[in-house]
């Protein structure tokens, strides 16, 4: 049974669809993030599972039980915001209690939970102090502890590290990751910073306006892209026109102008199965700059120029021509990046690309 | 003359105009009251400056100030209570409106546009014997004669809330304006109701608008003394009116003086006590 089930679910502003007909199961236990840009759908699909906003058609279930008529209140889910949303009026501790104190706990009960839950984010001392004396990533920590300690049967967080400066933001990554598989609670998470979704999720849902794209482990969706937004939207992709020859014996034949022939697994590019026109999707961090004339090691080899560099201390990221096509390259620093104008020998895997159908979500 | 200096003026130049303008028409006057308050208003009708107490122990001592003073404070008190029940829930609606918030503050704004005077007048042309209510009753025959309904202190504290639920409407609509709307979700998703969100998190913190707004409401209406004219019978004059009656009627200026300051500091008192709790800023929040 899943823990969440969306079915057909959409959600109509006035003219405006902002959710088409999603269906959706999230498993016990799993981290699950809906991804995409602003606008997407991603919030509005968390706050439909939250109870926030009606859907306009489709069931909502909850652990097997149509929550659709269901009030929000009733629903126990654990809900963090983006702003944290703590009660300024009240104490850490406070704060933490209020959604016990609508579950018939006694009082030294309620105080064990409390200082369990304010355990579990490492900050066991600050219960008597008020949000405001708090930093962000503090605050942000109570908000979970306070989301938490109800024990909900799903934790939604609306971007919950947004709000975060940069530093800040990867270390509450690990430790919501840490937290969420402590107390495996199932968690649907939205974002639109893809470093957070691959790094935290069992599943991405990658959302574009108000539809599903591609649904995965982050492994999956990152190297196999359903769509060209996904390959866009994931990473630094090069996507270029090419012709499939053949498909066969598990291989996909490919053949693009100032490449040699190729073949990539057939497991790499599902939604080709005929000869004719598709797009290759070759990840920038995956073509490898070498001088001209180093020895080749495995796989293929095109000659490209470097039209500029865009250094970034450990890595560069590098503009390329190869013959007619413009393409991005991100590789770590050897002694020193390579310059604008030099020739350069450029190294990728066939196993490494994939390919979708021409005009797929163009 | 060295930049540190400058700066150190500048403030002061800003502010010389409004300081001299409040300096010359506020506290030089009011000064002038006090000092007059301690003169004697002699049987022949000239006032003999001096130091007396007289005016001062009659605005203490006599019942009758008293009582007005005493009635003052209630009228005000219901005015206010009144304006807060009917307050809220308007506010409440203004701030929780999506899009069309400026419309409905500007509604609220409109009846400033015209004379506070002609607004109370215009319930005599309501409630008046001769007035749409007592028409429409004797029209539709639930009576035959007219009622009097006017010229009482239910009319005057009608008139007061007329005049004061927007001030009201406007300090309680900055606080629930200024609250997170997110707070409310997070209640919600903790397993309170709407109401028990409301009582535990919406209403505490809309309570410094609310005293903002009850502390303005309080002090207007106890000072007020156009409404009881209009709208009260002779037993319903506020104490604004016995200053009234003593400096314009009897032309009694020390009498009249230590009355208005008797009601100064009794109100004053009220606004230190806000501050002690509250702070004037939340009343200048609510102002701007």
């Amino acid at each position: 049974m899943s823990a969440v089930s969306l079915t057909n679910i959409v959600k109509r502003f006035g003219d405006f669809t902002a959710v088409h007909k999603m269906s959706l199961d999230i498993a016990e236990g799993s981290f699950v993030t809906l991804l995409g840009p602003s606008g997407c759908g991603k919030t509005t699909t968390l706050r439909m599972i939250a109870g926030l906003l009606d859907p306009s058609e489709g069931e909502i279930a909850i652990k097997g039980k149509r929550v659709n008529d269901v009030p929000i209140h009733k629903r126990n889910l654990g809900l963090v915001f983006q702003n944290y949303a703590l009660f300024p009026h009240k104490t850490v501790a406070d704060n933490v209690a209020f959604g016990l104190k609508y579950r018939n706990i006694d009082k030294d009960e309620m105080r064990r939970k409390v200082a369990e839950a304010l355990e579990l984010v490492q900050l066991p001392d600050l219960g008597g102090r008020y949000p405001k004396e708090l930093s962000g990533g503090q605050q942000q920590r109570i908000a979970l502890a306070r989301a938490i300690v109800i024990e909900p049967d799903v934790l939604l967080l609306d971007e919950p590290l947004s709000a975060l400066d940069a530093n800040l933001r990867e270390d509450m990554r690990v430790e919501l990751k840490r937290i969420q598989q402590r107390i495996g609670v199932t968690t649907v998470f939205v974002t639109h910073d893809q470093t957070e979704a691959l790094a935290m999720s069992d599943q991405i849902i990658v959302m574009s306006k108000g539809r599903v794209e591609q649904v995965g482990a982050p492994e999956e969706v990152y190297n196999t892209p359903a769509s060209e937004f996904v390959a866009q939207f994931l990473g630094a992709s090069n996507l270029l026109p090419a012709r499939c020859t053949d498909v066969s014996g598990g291989e996909v034949a490919l053949e693009l102008p100032g490449f040699p022939s190729f073949a990539i697994p057939a497991a790499r590019a599902p939604q080709v199965s005929a000869a004719g026109p598709v797009r290759l999707v070759i990840r920038a961090e995956k073509l490898h700059l070498t001088r001209p004339g180093a020895e080749a090691g495995d796989g293929l080899s095109v000659d490209a120029t470097v039209e500029n560099v865009d250094y970034q201390g450990q890595s560069a990221r590098y503009f390329l021509k190869v013959a007619e096509h413009q393409m991005q390259a991100v590789n770590m620093i050897d002694e020193r990046p390579f310059a604008t104008g030099e020739q350069v020998s450029l190294r990728f895997r066939a196993r490494d690309c994939a390919a979708l159908p021409a005009g797929s979500n163009a | 003359m060295s930049i540190e200096a400058r700066e150190a003026r500048q403030p002061w130049i800003l502010l010389a105009p409004a300081l001299t303008a409040v300096g010359l028409l506020l506290i030089v006057p009011l000064m002038f009251i006090v000092v007059y308050s301690f003169w004697l208003r002699s049987a022949a009708g000239a006032d003999t400056p001096g130091f007396f107490l007289d005016n001062w122990t009659a605005a203490l001592t006599d019942r009758f100030y008293r009582d007005i003073l005493l009635n003052t404070l209630n009228i005000a008190a219901i005015t206010t209570v009144a304006c807060a029940a009917l307050g809220y829930p308007a506010a409440y609606f203004i701030a929780r409106s999506k899009g069309n918030k400026l419309i409905l503050l500007v509604l609220l704004m409109l009846p400033f546009w015209i004379s506070y005077i002609i607004r109370t007048m215009s319930w005599i042309n309501i409630l008046g014997v001769s007035g749409a209510l007592n028409s429409v009753l004797m029209w539709v025959g639930i009576i035959d004669e007219p009622i009097q309904m006017l010229y009482n202190q239910t009319t005057v504290i009608l008139g007061l809330v007329h005049f004061l639920l927007p001030f009201m409407v406007l300090n309680i609509f900055v606080s629930l304006d200024g609250i997170d709307t997110n707070l409310e979700d997070a209640a919600s998703s903790l397993g309170a109701t709407r109401w028990q969100g409301f009582l535990q998190v919406t209403l505490p913190l809309s309570l410094p608008g609310l005293a903002a707004g009850g502390l303005l409401c309080f002090v207007l209406a106890a000072g007020t003394y156009i409404t009881p004219v209009i709208l009260g019978g002779p037993r319903d004059a506020m104490f604004a009116n016995l200053v009234y009656e003593a400096i314009i009627r009897q032309l009694n200026w020390p009498l009249g003086s230590a009355l208005s300051l008797l009601l100064l500091a009794v109100l004053g008192v009220l606004v230190l006590i806000y501050n002690r709790y509250l702070g004037m800023a939340q009343l200048a929040k609510g102002l701007g």
